[in-house]
């Protein structure tokens, strides 16, 4: 901290490859960053001392990539990870590839052998580049130290525009040791070439507003975009001006007001009824920054069948890919909203919201909120008392699986970048490391983990990080003893043949003891509400061990290979009733 | 369906990979692709014929597009264009058994580049079906095919079209770059003479 070069100065300084790349990191506006090191980026470590830069030190390289991601995805900056070479750049590979599902921006740093060893085997070489290749949006290796501050604020930039994506910038040894003149201002990337496919042309603006315009049942799907494009006002706008109905999906749940009138929840796979038969007898689709992903569209030749459909997408490379669209419309969320919104007449008639609203009546009667608990803890009730214990405000980080549904069903998110969630890849581990980077993020913000004891052991080495960095993380560990959606696969579609999903764990309160981070375990409703207090009240991190009923699923459920609409149902009075 | 692609792209290492990497997690297969320089340095052009389905051709296009290494994608599709390819084609033949190829290589307008003892290489130029004639009609007689090496198709389109990428970068740096001259070696004797004819059935 002592002798600090001038690092964003305009004037050209002579600093070696290491103090560039914390230089540029602070031009760049980072002031965390997440990693490990090693051998091959030693030279770099020695030089943060000298950056205003915070180090997070992690115990797998996986949990540096999730924090990035975690840190990227509550604050909307670009996290950034650093490892070393060989097993620590491969040990990324799990996080960038979540973070390119999600269009997550973050730079992920790796050292390299010298160059002069490139191609040999050397120890602990491996080749990043190539094995990231399908799973960066941009991948680049420095060999020469005066282009690490071109390069690293080109990856800065993009990883952050258009669709944002993980970049990974490998430095070799010798590029480290290096020096040269450092100038962050004249190291600015040259202005993004022109691309020729992203235009929302006038006509095409003219035949969404036709398609709006003639609907009678319309209906928002509210994506991932909305949050990236900052969009969440625009969409609250279109909606209230149309008076239509708004369906998320999972990575769009905080894009729209959860508490709404409009707001119909998550659609898809583990959608509410009412959101998939709001969106199959919809007439228009308009389809704000989401991908048409699988789990959201069911069987694709029974999707939406009369509805036209508007994609409004940053990528063009999305649009007609899985549903055929009838209006594209390519370019950045926002900036199309706007264009469009001051063209959208209020609409008055009430009849498609009136009916949707019958839909979401029908099913409540099956809510699991409103049944009894019969001395059960479920799953549900948990994350729903969780709800009311934090007033909906709290960060909640989840894992995969079965908990990671119920809490898109039952947390209600009224805000963006509330709920952090790996939805395309999905990665199991996830939860825990990414609440880290987003606790970084917020630090005065509730940060909850939700995983399932499958998921929380895979990262679980990461409480430790929490404690080194005196993180207040509150852990909920949704545990019934399986790897709980597998189970419920197996129980639907194997004959409930459980091949290797029931899973012993150890004791969650203990293992949290182990690292002086107090728990509590919680086997009755009644118990949930005073260990979420205690939570609350902790001075620091507190884990509670939910363990909740064993064979419990998520309900409702389109099973692979039907149709939207032909969903499972929630059991009622004991019976699984398949609807249509 | 075959597919057509122009591509645009940075003049850099790994950037092939990364194209021909696109194909690959697609399951696209590559029936050809032809790289050369374009007429600006640091920019090189990519020919990419491929099999796919026919309605396939916007989300590779725009797939490419992804790529931070690819400046400017062109999707051929029936678009008007000169496509050209190469073959250097190696039989054997003594000089017993030379005259009648060489009768061959006159109708197909190929030269002959080469001649051995026991072999002679013929080069030739022209659109596919032109160069797989040749090739049938080399096997249907008597004559041993040694070898055969193809470039692959390229096209450019007819016209005055340009790439418009291209266009606003020579705007945005009009003092670099000029366009990179043509020399023409001794091997391109004879080029004229294929030059009016493009779709020459023979």
């Amino acid at each position: 901290m002592s002798d600090k070069p001038a690092s964003a100065a305009s004037q050209p300084t002579r600093l070696t490859g290491s103090e560039i790349v914390w230089a540029t990191l602070e031009g760049e506006g980072v002031r965390e960053v997440f990693g490990y090191p090693g051998g091959q980026i030693l030279p770099i470590y020695d030089a943060l001392r000298k950056y205003p830069i915070r180090h997070i030190l992690v115990r797998h390289e996986q949990g540096a990539a999730h924090m990035a991601d975690g840190y990227a995805r509550a604050s909307g900056k670009v996290g950034v990870a650093v490892a070393t070479s060989g097993p620590g750049a491969t040990n990324l590979v799990t996080g960038i590839a979540t973070a390119m599902m999600d269009s997550i921006p973050m730079v992920c740093i790796t050292g390299q052998i010298p160059t002069k060893l490139l191609g040999t085997d050397a120890f602990q070489e491996v080749d990043i580049t190539g094995i990231t290749l399908p799973i960066t949006k941009h991948n680049y290796i420095v060999t020469r130290t005066q282009d690490i501050a071109p390069v690293l604020r080109e990856a800065f930039l993009i990883a952050s525009s258009g669709r944002p994506g993980p970049v990974l910038v490998d430095i070799t040894k010798d590029a480290q040791q290096g020096s040269a003149d450092f100038d962050f201002a004249a190291a600015a990337p040259s202005p993004h070439r022109p691309h020729p496919m992203l235009s929302a042309e006038h006509d095409a603006i003219t035949a969404a507003l036709d398609l709006i315009l003639s609907a009678k049942r319309p209906i928002i799907l509210a994506g991932h975009g909305v949050l990236e494009s900052n969009a969440t006002d625009q969409v609250l706008t279109l909606a209230e001006r149309l008076n239509i109905p708004v369906a998320s999906t999972l990575l769009g749940l905080g894009g729209f007001p959860a508490s709404h009138e409009l707001s119909l929840g998550m659609m898809g796979m583990h959608g509410e009824a009412w959101v998939n038969q709001a969106i199959q007898q919809s007439d228009l689709l308009i389809a704000c920054g989401m991908r048409f992903d699988d789990r959201v569209t069911g069987v694709l030749a029974s999707y939406a069948p009369n509805a036209k459909k508007i994609h409004i997408e940053i990528d063009p490379a999305e649009v007609n890919k899985n549903v055929k669209v009838d209006v594209a419309l390519i370019g950045d969320l926002r900036e199309i909203l706007e264009t469009v919104l001051p063209h959208i007449v209020p609409r008055k008639d009430t009849t498609w919201i009136r009916a949707v609203n019958i839909l979401k009546g029908d099913a409540a009667v099956r809510d699991i909120k409103n049944l009894p608990d019969l001395g059960h803890l479920y799953a549900a009730h948990v994350i729903h008392d969780l709800w009311r214990a934090t007033d909906g405000k709290a960060i909640v980080v989840t894992d995969v699986g079965q908990h990671q549904m119920w809490e898109a069903q039952y947390y209600k998110h009224e805000s963006p970048r509330t709920l952090i969630t790996s939805g395309g890849l999905g990665t199991m581990g996830f939860a825990l490391p990414a609440a880290i980077g987003a606790k970084i993020a917020c630090p005065d913000r509730e940060v909850w983990v939700i995983a399932g004891d499958g998921g929380f052991q895979m990262t679980a080495s990461e409480l430790s990080t929490i404690v080194q960095e005196k993180l207040d993380i509150r852990i909920a560990v949704i545990n019934n003893g399986f790897l709980g959606m597998v189970r419920q696969w197996q129980e639907f579609i194997y004959e409930r043949n459980y091949a290797c999903s029931p899973i012993l764990s150890p004791d969650f309160v203990k293992i949290a003891d182990a690292h002086g981070i107090p728990g509590a375990t919680v086997r009755k409703r009644g118990e949930v509400l005073p260990a979420v207090q205690a939570a609350r009240s902790a001075m620091g991190p507190f884990l509670i061990n939910f363990m909740v009923e064993k064979e419990d699923a998520v309900y409702p459920m389109i099973a692979p290979g039907s149709a939207l609409d032909e969903m499972i149902r929630r059991p009622s009075n004991g019976h699984d009733a398949k609807e249509k | 369906m075959l597919h057509t692609f122009v591509a645009l792209v940075d003049d850099k290492p790994g950037v092939l990979t990364r194209v021909a990497s696109l194909f690959r997690r697609l399951n696209i297969n590559i029936i050809s692709l032809t790289v050369g320089h374009s007429e600006r340095s640091e920019v090189s052009r990519m020919t990419i014929v491929a099999e796919a389905a026919p309605g396939s051709g916007h989300r590779i296009k725009a797939s490419l597009f992804k790529l931070e290494s690819v400046l400017d994608v062109d999707d051929i599709g029936q678009l008007s264009c000169v496509t050209r390819e190469l073959a250097l084609i190696k039989v054997a033949a003594t000089p017993h058994t030379r005259a009648p190829i060489f009768q061959l290589a006159e109708i197909f307008r190929a030269r002959v580049v080469d001649l051995a003892p026991e072999s002679l290489m013929l080069e030739i130029t022209g659109v596919a079906s032109k160069i797989e004639g040749l090739i049938q009609v080399l096997s249907e007689g008597d004559n041993q095919i040694l070898e055969i090496s193809r470039t692959g198709r390229m096209v450019m389109r007819r016209g005055q079209h340009t790439s418009r990428v291209l266009d606003a970068m020579r705007v945005a740096s009009p003092e670099e770059e000029p366009i990179i001259p043509i020399t023409a070696t001794a091997g391109d004797v004879g080029l004229e003479l294929l030059a009016g004819d493009p779709n020459h059935p023979l």
